[in-house]
């Protein structure tokens, strides 16, 4: 019972919801919207409780001297300290002149940057691996990606300037993320709907259980 | 050169040179600031869904509820119905469901009872199970094919030439991930053909994931350059 009764729940509810997509009368989409609200309150409840897990989990590796546990400190007071700050702040805690948005502009928001911008480095190796051109369409992805990294940079259009209109290439790169790379990403999409639909189902119906976890 | 005397620049400055210096090696410095980052967001986000999840959609509602009074502008709230009176927008004392199931979230911390957390978990999979599959119907899966239905002759030669090697693209592209037949005769050919417009696609997909880094990196030294060194 402790697995069968939560997979009742979500078939009840899963299908209750997709009701309310067909059926626009208020005994139906009252209780809807209310289950909506529901779920998106217990998903912030699920932050907290990812919060308190890291939590745990970080605590126990200075408990126990594991390997960097000093900087698991690190990890432990700044968590500890940014939700303690923002809590303490109230609702005004977004303001430009608090704690909170000084963590936020100065400490979150450049490392961010930062980061991602450390994978251009990393891009640029992992470029060279993938385009040794060896078939036909190693030699299509590579020619796509550089029409599309020179056309996006003034340099690019520049050197050739002297080119008739279409082979700018600004304008070949604006015409291969409109046509081919467009008509690609939609059949993929497409794809994806299709997959999110059948996964959806397959929870609702319970043949897809593994959100459940081990154990009886 | 014009270095600036604000902490919060300097801050900013010292944790991005402390992440850069990974491209050297993994070192102390970068460790320290990779910890910070996953202390600071996760926390941030705490914070964030608190403020504005937890608080407007079930504390605020609940203190209205039991007190009759607005928690946000103090004024008196006269709530006709009582506290279980239910509309689209209004819950009342039902917020207690899902504070009490959001609870029941934190028993997988603990061990026992573990399989309690399993009903949070039920309605959270499906409620999104039950919106996602009528929502991806109508929202992606119909409106990307309506958007792609488009007139192959358009009149002008360049826009109907665009038009056929999209639809081509596209329908091409869809047969490739048509796993049910092998590959072979037509469907080999309409494959093969797949294949060569998904191979632009990720080419493409690679370039502008590069430049959008690229441009990120740049924006980093130009942080560094003018706004920390003063350098303009």
């Amino acid at each position: 019972m402790k697995r069968e009764l939560p997979l009742l729940l979500t078939a009840i509810i899963g299908l209750f919801m997709i009701l309310s997509f067909f059926v626009p009368n208020h005994l139906v989409s009252v209780p809807a919207d209310f289950l909506q609200q529901c779920a998106v309150i217990m998903v912030a409840f699920g932050y907290v409780l990812g919060g308190a897990n890291a939590l745990q989990a970080n605590l126990e590796s200075i408990a126990r001297r594991q390997q960097d546990w000093p900087y698991k400190i690190v990890l432990v007071v700044s968590l500890v300290g940014t939700v303690a700050i923002g809590i303490a702040e109230g609702r005004q805690w977004q303001d430009s002149d608090r704690i909170s948005m000084f963590l936020y502009n100065q400490v979150y928001s450049p490392m961010q940057g930062t980061m991602f911008a450390l994978l251009a480095f990393y891009i640029a190796s992992a470029a060279f691996r993938a385009f040794r051109i060896r078939t036909v369409e190693a030699g299509l992805l590579a020619v796509a990606a550089l029409i599309v990294m020179l056309g996006r940079v003034p340099v690019g259009d520049a050197a050739t300037n002297w080119l008739p209109e279409p082979l700018h290439l600004g304008v070949m790169q604006d015409w291969i993320m409109n046509v081919p790379q467009n008509a690609a990403k939609r059949a993929i999409l497409i794809g994806a709907a299709m997959g999110v639909m059948a996964t959806g189902l397959r929870v609702i119906l319970g043949i897809e259980r593994s959100y459940l976890g081990g154990g009886d | 050169m014009n270095v600036s005397h604000d902490l919060g620049i300097w801050v900013a400055a010292l944790l991005t040179l402390f992440v850069f210096s990974f491209l050297y090696k993994d070192n102390p410095l970068y460790k320290f600031a990779e910890h910070l980052f996953v202390g600071v967001s996760a926390g941030y986000y705490i914070v964030l869904n608190f403020w504005t999840v937890v608080m407007p959609n079930l504390i605020d509602p609940l203190v209205r509820t039991f007190t009759g009074v607005d928690p946000v502008t103090h004024a008196k709230v006269v709530q006709v119905g009582g506290p279980f009176a239910g509309s689209i927008g209004d819950y009342r004392a039902w917020f207690l469901i899902p504070g009490i199931l959001g609870v029941l979230l934190f028993v997988r911390l603990i061990g026992r009872g573990e399989w309690l957390s399993r009903w949070p978990l039920a309605v959270i999979i499906g409620v999104y199970a039950g919106l996602k599959t009528t929502g991806f119907a109508h929202g992606d899966l119909v409106a990307q094919v309506q958007a792609s239905l488009q007139p192959l002759w358009t009149g002008d030669l360049w826009t109907s030439f665009n038009a056929i090697v999209f639809t081509v693209g596209l329908v091409t592209s869809l047969l490739f991930f048509f796993y049910s037949r092998e590959h072979k005769g037509a469907l080999g050919v309409a494959a093969r053909t797949g294949i060569v417009f998904l191979m632009v696609s990720f080419g493409a997909g690679y370039g502008y994931t590069v430049m959008s880094r690229l441009s990120l990196l740049i924006g980093r030294f130009q942080f560094l350059i003018e706004d920390w060194l003063g350098i303009k």
